[in-house]
């Protein structure tokens, strides 16, 4: 029963944690895992532990059987749940995207493949920003956004045409203008620097290759169990 | 020199056309004004001039852009990128998202143009240099007053190296100390010998700056002459232009039966 535990438990506690406790994150690592997961364990959770067919029931709750075979497979899945939580979390506290993206490039990636990705990041706070400012545009026209949660909801709605269209019509300005800096001309570009690679970061990445392929082999030749 | 032929235009999608029989010439190192009410075609004409329009916008061209003589209409823009370039109202959308300094925010054109390092960095510290901006090197691009942004954003433009600037209402999301500001880093380039074609609403902007305006209202030049005489004619306001506060000033003064020129002399 342990055995669908293990994998997993290793990759966490051998490799996650004490990388983030190197980096000194752990806790920020902890608080935005648990906030990336919690909405799908919630669901994982409810779902495995009554539904899930079994022998030993522990509980009933109306029609309902909680089995020990439902909360064996609602944990396998939550400690993988939080291995791919974890692990993306700390990818995205520990990396900095546009040195991602350089390095990328200069392994041959497109450059427009790389602005994709960056500006996605980088448009996040952008949005919330004119999100802000359109929330406040419309409330100064007298449209509620505080109060109950109704209330709240049907503030929202009034936000999302404009934000939407906004962010459409920046898209397609901010096109125009990369395409006049010759964004769009074929062949390399020179970049201005490239992240750093130290012989420590090169060891890391292979024993975490070397550790992928170990993994994958164990998982196909059956040494680590699949969840039931 | 870039040169606008007989140019008509309509949007994709649309029948109507928005620029009817355009001719345009913009010589080497000479400053343009482009006036006129709005929706007269402004934007419209800056886009033509820089061959954004048709070549990614799509829609419908007669008429020809042609720069030192040869034909560019159709030309990907990555193509006249040394030559011409075009700067927006809004600093905000020039801002290319991914850089994380001024720095780097100005040298990313020539680096996109396949530039050695050298000749980028070069580049990028001239431009800096010619704007006077060089003390925001170090800053993030977002971090800006947007004033200081539109000065970036145009001086993104100039490490390009291209010898046509087309500037589309670059004050027009300003506040004063901005456009002050702006209006200074014109003259700046004005003085490097850049072509520049600027569409502005602001004619204080323009009077000083320019050696030539033109009035565009429906799309169609209705005047092209010596700013001097542009500027002062008495059929600007009815097109929807507002004249600049000299001429307002000299012509309310001359309204109360003061002779300015008189004054001036004393």
């Amino acid at each position: 029963m342990l055995g669908g535990y293990i994998g997993p438990l290793v990759i966490l506690l051998g490799g996650i944690i004490p990388s983030a406790i190197a980096a000194r994150l752990l806790g920020r690592l902890l608080r935005i895992s648990i906030l990336l997961s919690l909405p799908i364990a919630i669901s994982v959770v409810f779902v495995s532990v009554f539904t899930r067919a079994g022998t030993t029931v522990l509980f009933a709750i109306g029609p309902f059987d909680a089995t020990l075979e439902g909360v064996d497979f609602a944990g396998q899945v939550l400690v993988r749940l939080l291995v791919l939580s974890t692990a993306l979390g700390l990818f995205g506290l520990t990396t900095d995207p546009r040195a991602l993206v350089f390095d990328l490039e200069r392994r041959g990636m497109s450059p427009k493949l790389g602005f994709a990705a960056v500006a996605t990041v980088e448009a996040v706070p952008l949005m919330i920003e004119r999100a802000g400012v359109i929330q406040a545009a419309q409330r100064a026209r007298g449209l509620d956004t505080e109060g109950s949660l109704v209330a709240r909801l049907r503030g929202v709605l009034p936000l999302i045409g404009p934000v939407l269209l906004s962010s459409l019509t920046e898209v397609e300005e901010r096109s125009l203008a990369l395409e006049v800096r010759a964004f769009g001309r074929p062949g390399r570009r020179n970049l201005l620097w490239w992240p750093g690679d130290t012989s420590a970061e090169r060891v890391v990445r292979w024993v975490l290759v070397v550790g992928f392929l170990g993994l994958v082999i164990a998982r196909a030749t059956g040494l680590l169990p699949r969840i039931p | 020199m870039l040169e606008l032929r007989s140019v008509s235009y309509r949007y994709a999608g649309y029948a109507k056309r928005v620029v009817h029989g355009v001719d345009l010439v913009l010589g080497d190192g000479e400053i343009v004004g482009l006036v006129g009410p709005n929706e007269a075609g402004k934007s419209t004409l800056c886009l033509l001039a820089c061959g954004l329009a048709p070549a990614s916008i799509g829609g419908g061209l007669t008429g020809s852009l042609v720069i030192d003589g040869q034909p560019m209409t159709g030309r990907p823009v990555h193509e006249l990128a040394g030559r011409v370039v075009l700067g927006f109202q809004d600093p905000t959308t020039q801002r290319s998202g991914v850089a994380a300094t001024v720095f780097e925010e100005v040298a990313l054109g020539p680096m996109n143009l396949g530039l050695p390092v050298a000749e980028t960095v070069a580049r990028t510290r001239r431009a800096l240099a010619t704007l006077r901006i060089e003390e925001l090197a170090g800053r993030h691009p977002g971090r800006l007053s947007a004033g200081q942004g539109q000065l970036v954003a145009i001086a993104s433009l100039l490490a390009m190296g291209p010898r046509h600037v087309i500037l589309d209402e670059p004050t027009a999301q300003l506040d004063p100390e901005g456009t002050r500001l702006v209006g200074e880093a014109l003259r700046a380039l004005a003085a490097t010998g850049t072509a520049l074609l600027v569409a502005e609403h602001k004619t204080d902007l323009l009077d000083g700056l320019c050696g030539r305006v033109a009035v565009v209202v429906d799309g169609r030049i209705v005047l092209d002459g010596p700013a001097s005489t542009v500027l002062g004619d008495e059929r600007l306001e009815g097109w929807g232009v507002e004249p600049p506060s000299r001429i307002r000033l000299s012509r309310a003064l001359a309204g109360m039966g003061v002779d300015v020129a008189a004054a001036l002399a004393r």
